[in-house]
């Protein structure tokens, strides 16, 4: 029989429902692998045997009772250890929640239960998603299945790398300022960051709420939108949910599969497709740009003169929110406590335990977000980041004045040796420098493998106007039907 | 010139609740001093008119119906905890030693 874990989400949900192979079988194939490989790549933090082999039964006894399933009931998914799972654990990437077991599950965890797809286990990540390359993980670095000497992006890396590693053929990141495009892109893989509060962050372990969006990766479009049509649409327990229905990103990955973009305007980003990218990425680029002209989409350049600042806002506005959020984790109601020797206040106890408990990265953050809204710098650092932030938005609007979507090279860099920028932080920060105006903006963004440079991906970002995620759906679908997906050399 | 001081970063620590050691002092003083330096660029744009945006969802007051809903029980809730009693969340002392007695 063929190799289930080569499989799409497509085929494998096929064959389930078709009776040619069982949920258990299919579960049982990526358990294996994953025994296999993961000691070499180091994706999953968790790994539920059990609980994945027992959600696989109920959907095959469900099918045996004629129930009608999902479009990805059966499905393997590896899940970011970002979200809650009622009773798995659920770190974060961080020693302060370790051996955490959440009380409940979040919205996203729930809907996939729903949806019939069968959770393998929890994915590693930079602690608390902030990161670009998963080495800022306590639990170590994610490899490369392109190259393990190479990171694998971040914070998402361990999803992006179980995808390209076939230890799942589905995963669930989250995007804050690209964690999860930015590992597609160096992984081979595909990965969408929904428009924001398109998908729920009830159970998300917050790092920048007005940022922070769970969504999709997968190793083929038509995948990707399935699984954002099984995890989004509204919340009433995320009070940023947006009380719409999901865009028909299917039905547009499937337009977008015939290779016709003809009437599509896309914009090439001036200030993303000169300066800041290597040279090898470039190339792939235009390439790339090349076959969608081909594929019948009229190119444009557009304008976004504010983007530059995106960076530097970006960095003010989500350590800010940060700083906030992680008191949370103050060694009372969940995860480490450090110190509490009967003679130690409460205070002391605090700042031992998030000493002892958060890595350098985090600590950073904090201490720049507290900086950042301390009252005689709020004005000129948060407060001007805010306003940024409203110039950022009035690009992206003017900008789809002129064309359906814009489009970028995903990242300045492929993947990079591990280590290379862990010296210094600010060099870390650029490997999202293309994908962050999309946060900032709320809008949805997709990072599609659009070739290699010196054997390593290089990924496409199409960004489109807020809740027209099937757009970019459409777009990157097309591309994935010019140039193919692209295989990893065997681990 | 720097942007922010060793003591500085020291105070962002206290007011962080983070119990950095002399070491950790040195380097993050460093790194973000780089940081803060980049992020100041900020500063180049002209924006004295232009309103800020804390999100990017236009909704207010998102309020549901006032009805019961399944919840957490106490023992589900205090799961979790480092240390616990009598359904309540325990914690060291918040007063000093002198003003509890």
């Amino acid at each position: 029989m063929t190799d289930l874990t080569r499989m799409t989400a497509t085929q494998i949900a096929g064959l389930v429902a078709a009776g040619e192979t069982s949920a258990v079988e299919v579960t049982q194939a990526h358990l294996d692998r994953i025994a296999a490989v993961d000691d070499r790549v180091n994706a999953f933090l968790h790994v539920d045997t059990e609980g994945a082999l027992a959600a696989a039964q109920q959907v095959d006894a469900r099918r045996a009772a004629g129930e009608a399933l999902g479009p990805l009931a059966g499905v393997p998914i590896a899940v970011k250890d970002v979200l809650t799972t009622k009773g798995v654990p659920t770190t974060v990437g961080s020693k302060i929640l370790e051996g955490w077991r959440p009380p409940y599950d979040s919205t996203i965890v729930q809907r996939l239960r729903a949806a019939g797809t069968v959770m393998l286990g929890k994915t590693n990540m930079d602690e608390f998603a902030m990161g670009s390359s998963t080495e800022y993980s306590a639990y170590g670095p994610t490899r490369n299945p392109w190259d393990t000497d190479r990171i694998p992006g971040g914070s998402g890396g361990g999803s992006a790398a179980a995808l390209a590693a076939y230890e799942a053929p589905l995963a669930i990141g989250s995007d804050t300022g690209g964690s999860i495009r930015q590992p597609g892109a160096v992984t081979g893989t595909v990965g969408a960051k929904p428009t924001y509060g398109g998908t729920s962050r009830y159970g998300l372990v917050a790092f920048s709420s007005s940022l922070d969006t769970p969504g999709p990766c997968a190793r083929t479009v038509l995948d990707a939108a399935l699984l954002h049509e099984a995890i989004g649409g509204h919340d009433p327990r995320d009070s940023t949910s947006i009380p719409a229905p999901v865009p028909d990103v299917v039905a547009a990955a499937k337009l977008g599969a015939t290779g016709d973009l003809t009437g599509v305007r896309l914009g090439v980003v001036t200030e993303f497709a000169g300066e800041g990218a290597e040279p090898g990425v470039l190339a792939a680029f235009n390439e790339a740009v090349d076959t969608l002209t081909k594929l019948g989409a009229e190119i444009v350049e557009v304008s976004c003169p504010h983007f530059k600042y995106a960076l530097p806002a970006y960095y003010l506005i989500a350590p800010s929110e940060c700083s906030s959020n992680l008191a949370r984790f103050d060694g009372v109601r969940f995860g480490l406590r450090v110190g509490d020797d009967g003679n130690r206040s409460l205070e002391e106890v605090m700042s031992l335990t998030r000493e002892a408990g958060f890595g350098a990265e985090v600590k950073r953050r904090i201490m720049i977000g507290t900086y950042a809204l301390s009252s005689g710098y709020y004005d000129a650092y948060y407060g001007q980041a805010q306003k940024v932030r409203t110039l950022i938005t009035r690009d992206f609007t003017a900008a789809f004045e002129r064309v359906d979507a814009l489009i970028s090279p995903t990242t300045p860099f492929v993947a990079f040796p591990l280590g290379a920028r862990t010296s210094d932080p600010y060099q870390m920060y650029l490997a999202d420098l293309f994908t962050i105006p999309t946060n900032l903006y709320g809008g949805p963004g997709i990072s599609v493998p659009c070739g290699l440079s010196d054997g390593l991906p290089v990924g496409l970002q199409v960004m489109a106007p807020t809740m027209a995620d099937d757009r970019m759906y459409r777009v990157a679908a097309a591309l994935e039907s010019a140039v193919g997906t692209f295989t990893p050399p065997a681990l | 010139m720097a942007a922010i001081s060793r003591e500085e970063v020291a105070h962002l620590a206290r007011l962080s609740r983070l119990a950095v050691t002399e070491e950790e002092l040195d380097t993050f003083a460093g790194q973000l001093d780089v940081i803060l330096q980049a992020v100041a660029q900020v500063g180049e744009v002209t924006a004295a008119d232009i309103p800020p945006t804390s999100h990017s969802v236009p909704l207010t007051n998102v309020l549901r119906d006032d009805v019961v809903t399944p919840c957490l029980t106490p023992e589900e809730a205090l799961s979790g905890a480092p240390d616990a009693e009598e359904q309540r969340f325990r914690v060291p002392r918040i007063l000093d030693e002198d003003v509890a007695s």
